[in-house]
């Protein structure tokens, strides 16, 4: 029983008078209070619930939460919310929450920990990492999760030396990322977003419910009231697919073929934006036809380096000078005599191929060629037929003046469904190529770049942590992440080896921008390619939902070296504000706060909520105290980094430079001069906007104004953004790119052109031989459509089906399923099977089943549908809970019935020949989790209904016991009897 | 047994108009519903072995999600369901202690929770299982419609609205008097044909549901039209050709 319900049993009912109890009883009248007062106070923070971070409002009654609901001011939720931000008081009142340091006692993964007080727990995280800055940085691997302050903890591992420093993005969407970004220099929902007010035709790929969702649901409802066609494009039809116009429901890992089939239509019927083509596009641009040169493919440029197109004589023209007229398709002879083509003439030739038609890939992607058609002729009617211009003015890069803005209604939005393959970069390249030819990027009705987007396709930094740049007690030159545009740029030891513990930046993921969470622990327990000394996470559940092939990620973590007995990765600190799977498994336990509880920005420098109409960042304030012994994970990272005498952390003088913890780092850092983590009330007086000294009250500012800034951008500023005089001034002068410069988009990539020479042998960095024809193939300039890897190298006929995942909407992270509130609406999951596919195996409408892949075997309960592609088997993803973890009942459904397909899925890929690739997209490192194939076979009537694999519970902490009862908001309400 | 207010003209019918059309399934409501009446008017909503096997609590609204229909009529329905406020409540008419009552002012059923005996006669009259015992309490619960929201003093006016309306991502929820065939509410409904859950039933209830909008599979206008152009015979070299004398501008 909590405090809490102690006080609600001790509570006496309010007196009321004898007459009132008297009419009460004989007349169906009650008093009711219909004003009561509802808070003490209201304070404004950003939720975290899930990663959209949405404006609140957090009403405090008697110290605790009365109720918690939407900022109607704030630019990303406009007042609503959803199934989870509601749920909020008792993500605050869950016993799981961790209460104080840990220090393992026992054997790792067994659970048994002591508790220790903070300055033990700090000193030996330093005992452990002041040894490894001062011999190797590099054996810190700092990996991070969900988390929201990507710009700190990558300054950090700068600072601290080590290029082992990710987050969560290389198995989340880093494909999808980097296609956009080296393509638009802007991306599919964080960095973009549909034009909700505009648009006539939305097309959603593989879409769940589960990322920027507010937005999307305000979004499409907007477009149902207003009548616009919205396609869901997914293998299932459940939460937005259940309100879409039409519903297809492809085969996993096709979109891009589908993609190409509606790219092939619109070429064939000459339905495309020529106009747009040449003026914000490379389409113009020559391409050097070489074979076997060292610049094959390259561009084409003149002596100053800028790119040729081909004039209207059929000679090169410079392809940087407005107004010059040039041809998209032709040939021209270079002033060396050798052949160039403009890039239309190559995405033309190869996408009007046959085998691009909607009868060659209707039966890979599942829809039949008529529906192919009718969506490209739906398509090209909202284009060109429907073309919308709004009445503002505005002038162009080039100061050309254009008296409107001119749309072609059609917006494109997707996720998952096409980063969880190991195609997804090269398809949503296509799904890129489509939306350019259709001229429908940041135009009126189209998809639109959240400011600060575009940046330049692909946009400036670049890895840093080459092993040149890592030495001892040394901060790296820049962040570990960034944006290679060529073999030079790559992380990789002299023998072409990987420099990175989780091998991103080498010839395994040349584009890994996001870094590769989901290879570390295997890397670092094989020492592949090195070992490392501390592995510190934070609020990643690496021990379960978030690591492929758990059961083996379990063993890895307590692997130990029978040479030595010591554990291969020899410490582990992990930080979490909750008992997940993962704490079992440190060495220290660092407990942070909970999202109400601490300060928070969401920075441009880092994922921010921006949106089309102009920039936003915003804060979280503590609307709680801690009522336990835990520290902001942020706090404790910025004192760790003043301890080990990181110089960014530190003054001249050797002192703390944020004394006053991460609120203090987020007023007062400035990564360059004038820019900080927050771009709202810089300047002493707290009147400049993205360029700005650091201003002591702008925080303050902040609480003021609901805990958000946003920067309305003047309408003639928002759209055509990539091209538009104005808005690029004013990113300058912001501080969001270098340079008031126009952004062409990219149809043809030439930094992957640049890879690929390299694996022809040309250059002075090429990959080892057994790298080249994977880079080769791979990394085409165009996009390209290929069977997902495990796809092509298992028995299909052994493994009939796909497999995949979803977060339902109701539930983002994986303390979801201890909420009290929200674990009642989904306590476990089951496989669902088409009814189809189902009755023809046996199946009852509920039955139990064995899941096998290439790599494993599981038991679960399933269920049949109609909505789900008939190849297709799919689940709720990371509901099923290891036994005793998250203080659950070692019975929960979630340990019982609830399952994770992980199990099935392997890091690596199903050997042939034993080459060892990662299970993931070749360009970018993206973990394949969509590419699972299995066999299901109906379990035999005398089995238990429980899962399997089940594993032994952990040894559990002090904490207060699970409650039989929750009364939650009863001290709030009016007498009651008992 | 308990009377229903007797029927007057002009009678006010608080309640909801609920549009099946956008209705995403996301829950938004129901937490919201157990967020703000867990503090209120009918406090607390239970819930019983919160983080153990058999978790179960308290809700004035729940989503139901199912599939009908068949081939390209086939759809996934969400369905969000709480009390309907009927005119003819037999939850109210069935209580034998005037506990369960409608409110002659507003048309809202309310549970007087000082005289409920927890007899359940009310969740046994309602066709629509509606209404949720807290066994812990002893007393039956329902959906308040806000009370202590909608004529709150203490709150700004766009936020005299139930809990559920006003989180509602999609908009898919309306609050209003239906009794006035010029609210809002009344005129959606007009618009949309709003039905009633169960109307054979007779219980006549105040909350209408939006059925999903017509023609939702029709293939976009002069789009077969379109199609019919999209694929003439044409090798890919002689569709280039289309495009080689084409001058554009930078």
């Amino acid at each position: 029983m909590s405090s809490q319900e102690d006080g609600a049993r001790r509570a006496q009912p309010a007196p009321r008078r004898f007459f009132e109890r008297v009419r009460d009883y004989f007349s169906p009248h009650e008093i009711v209070d219909t004003s009561p007062k509802i808070a003490d106070e209201v304070k404004y923070t950003t939720c975290y619930m899930c990663a959209c971070r949405c404006g609140i409002k957090v009403h405090l009654k008697d110290g605790a939460i009365r109720y918690i609901e939407g900022n109607r001011d704030h630019p990303v939720n406009r007042g609503v919310i959803c199934g989870k931000g509601a749920s909020g008081i008792m993500q605050q009142h869950s016993p799981a929450k961790l209460r104080k340091p840990l220090r393992r006692v026992g054997e790792r993964g067994a659970g048994a920990f002591r508790e220790i007080e903070w300055d033990e727990a700090i000193a030996t995280a330093i005992e452990w990492l002041a040894p490894i800055r001062a011999s190797d940085p590099k054996r810190l691997a700092f990996f991070t999760g969900r988390d929201q302050s990507q710009s700190l903890t990558g300054y950090w591992a700068a600072q601290f030396g080590t290029p082992n420093f990710a987050a969560h993005g290389g198995f989340c969407s880093v494909n999808m990322a980097a296609a956009g970004m080296y393509t638009l220099g802007g991306s599919f929902w964080e960095f973009g977003e549909p034009d909700w007010e505009h648009t006539r035709y939305l097309l959603m790929f593989g879409v769940a419910e589960d990322h920027d969702s507010n937005p999307i649901k305000i979004g499409l409802s907007n477009l149902r009231r207003r009548g616009a066609k919205f396609v869901s494009v997914n293998p299932v039809r459940t939460g937005y697919s259940a309100i879409a116009d039409e519903w297809i429901g492809i085969r996993p890992g096709t979109d891009g073929l589908l993609a190409l089939a509606l790219v092939h239509e619109l070429l064939a019927a000459d339905r495309i934006d020529l106009d747009y083509l040449a003026r914000y596009t490379n389409a113009p641009w020559l391409v050097i036809q070489a074979p076997g040169a060292a610049d094959d493919g390259l561009f084409a440029r003149d002596a100053a380096g800028a790119p040729l197109a081909l004039g209207a004589d059929g000679q090169p023209v410079s392809a940087v000078l407005a107004d010059t007229a040039v041809k998209l398709v032709g040939e021209t002879r270079l002033d060396d005599g050798r052949r160039a083509v403009p890039v239309f003439q190559l995405v033309a030739a190869r996408y009007l191929d046959p085998a691009y038609a909607p009868e060659a890939v209707a039966e890979s992607c599942g829809v039949p060629a008529a529906t192919i058609r009718r969506l490209a002729a739906e398509l090209a009617q909202a284009a060109f037929a429907e073309t919308i211009e709004l009445p503002v003015a505005w002038t162009d890069w080039a100061g050309r003046r254009h008296d409107t803005m001119r749309g072609r209604p059609v917006a494109m939005h997707a996720m998952r469904g096409i980063s969880a393959h190991s195609n997804g970069f090269q398809t949503c390249r296509a799904l890129h190529l489509l939306q350019m030819l259709l001229g429908t990027i940041d135009v009126p009705g189209g998809w639109r770049y959240k400011s600060p987007h575009p940046k330049p396709a692909p946009p400036g930094p670049k890895p840093a942590g080459k092993p040149e740049q890592v030495a001892p007690g040394t901060p790296l030159p820049g962040i570990p992440l960034g944006y290679p545009m060529g073999p030079e740029d790559l992380l990789i030891e002299a023998d072409g080896g990987p420099a990175r513990i989780d091998k991103a930046f080498s010839w395994e993921a040349p584009i890994a921008a996001h870094g590769l969470m989901h290879l570390v622990i295997r890397n670092a327990a094989n020492g592949d390619p090195y070992p490392i000394d501390t592995l510190f996470m934070y609020m990643a559940n690496m021990a379960w939902n978030s690591a492929m092939n758990t059961a083996e990620t379990m063993e890895l973590l307590t692997a130990k070296d029978p040479a030595t007995g010591d554990y291969r990765i020899p410490h582990i600190i992990y930080s979490d504000a909750y008992y997940s799977e993962t704490v079992a498994y440190a060495d220290l336990v660092l407990p942070d706060t909970t999202y109400l509880e601490r300060w928070d920005c969401i920075s441009l420098l880092d994922r921010p909520i921006g949106s089309a109409e102009g920039p936003a960042d915003s804060i979280r304030q503590p609307v709680l105290q801690p009522d336990r012994d835990v520290r902001p994970f942020q706090d404790v990272l910025i004192e760790l980094g003043a301890r080990l005498g990181l110089p960014g952390f530190v003054t001249a003088e050797g002192q703390p430079r944020y004394p006053g913890g991460y609120a203090d780092y987020i007023v007062n850092h400035e990564r360059r001069p004038g820019v900080g983590p927050l771009a709202g009330w810089r300047g002493a007086e707290g009147d400049r906007a993205g360029r700005g000294a650091p201003n002591p009250e702008q925080l303050r500012r902040y609480v003021a104004n609901g805990c958000f800034w946003k920067y309305e951008l003047p309408p003639e500023q928002r759209y055509f953004k990539h091209a538009n005089r104005s808005y690029l001034e004013t990113a300058a002068a912001m501080g969001f790119i270098d340079r008031a410069e126009p952004i062409v988009l990219q149809l043809y990539v030439e930094p992957l052109q640049r890879f690929r020479l390299a694996a022809q042998g040309h250059g002075a960095v090429v990959p080892p031989p057994r790298y080249r024809e994977r880079i080769a193939t791979y990394f085409d300039p165009l996009p390209f459509w290929y069977m997902p890897f495990e796809e092509a190298r298992i028995d299909r006929t052994a493994f009939p089906l796909h497999a995949i995942s979803q977060r339902p909407m109701p539930m983002y992270h994986s303390w979801h399923s201890q909420n009290a509130w929200l674990r009642q609406i989904l306590g476990y999951n089951r496989l669902f099977i088409n009814r189809a596919t189902g009755r023809a195996l046996g199946l009852d409408e509920e039955d139990w089943v064995w899941v096998s892949s290439h790599n494993g075997r599981i038991r679960v309960p399933t269920r049949l549908m109609d909505g789900v592609n008939p190849d297709t088997v799919w689940t709720w993803n990371a509901i099923g809970k290891r036994a005793g973890a998250w203080q659950l009942d070692p019975q929960a459904p979630e340990a019982r019935r609830g399952f994770l397909l992980n199990h099935l899925i392997s890091e690596l890929l199903p050997a042939t020949g034993g080459d060892g690739f990662a299970n993931a997209d070749p360009v970018t490192g993206q973990a394949a989790w969509y590419d699972l194939r299995v066999r299901i076979e109906r379990a035999a009537a005398r089995e238990p209904h429980t899962t399997v694999p089940e594993f032994a519970p952990p040894a559990g902490l002090r904490a207060p016991p699970r409650p039989a009862i929750l009364r939650y908001g009863v001290k709030a309400n009016r007498g009651e009897r008992r | 047994m308990t009377s229903l207010p007797p029927p007057r003209a002009g009678q006010k019918k608080l309640g909801l108009v609920i549009d099946l059309d956008i209705c995403v399934g996301c829950h938004a409501c129901a937490t919201a519903c157990k967020e703000w009446n867990s503090g209120g008017h009918s406090g607390a909503l239970p819930d019983f072995d919160p983080y153990g096997a058999e978790a179960w609590g308290v809700w004035f609204n729940r989503i139901h999600s199912y599939e009908e229909g068949d081939g390209d009529g086939a759809r996934t329905v969400h369905f969000p369901k709480s009390c309907l406020h009927c005119e003819d409540a037999a939850c109210v008419t069935v209580c034998p202690t005037g506990a369960s009552y409608k409110r002659a002012e507003d048309g809202i059923v309310l549970v007087n929770a000082e005289i409920c005996i927890g007899c359940k006669l009310c969740s046994w009259a309602c066709p629509y299982g509606a209404r949720e015992f807290d066994a812990d309490q002893g007393v039956m619960k329902k959906c308040t419609l806000c009370i202590d929201r909608i004529y709150n003093d203490n709150l700004a006016e766009a936020e005299r609205q139930p809990a559920c309306v006003l989180v509602c991502p999609v908009g898919a929820r309306h609050f209003g008097d239906l009794g006035d065939p010029d609210s809002n509410v009344s005129q959606l409904v007009a618009e949309r044909r709003g039905r009633d859950l169960m109307p054979e039933l007779g219980y006549r209830p105040v909350n209408k549901y939006l059925p999903p909008r017509p023609g939702r599979m029709a293939p976009h206008p002069a789009a077969a039209a379109a199609a019919a152009g999209a694929s003439e015979p044409a090798t890919a070299g002689e569709r280039l050709l289309r495009w080689v004398d084409r001058l554009l501008s930078l």
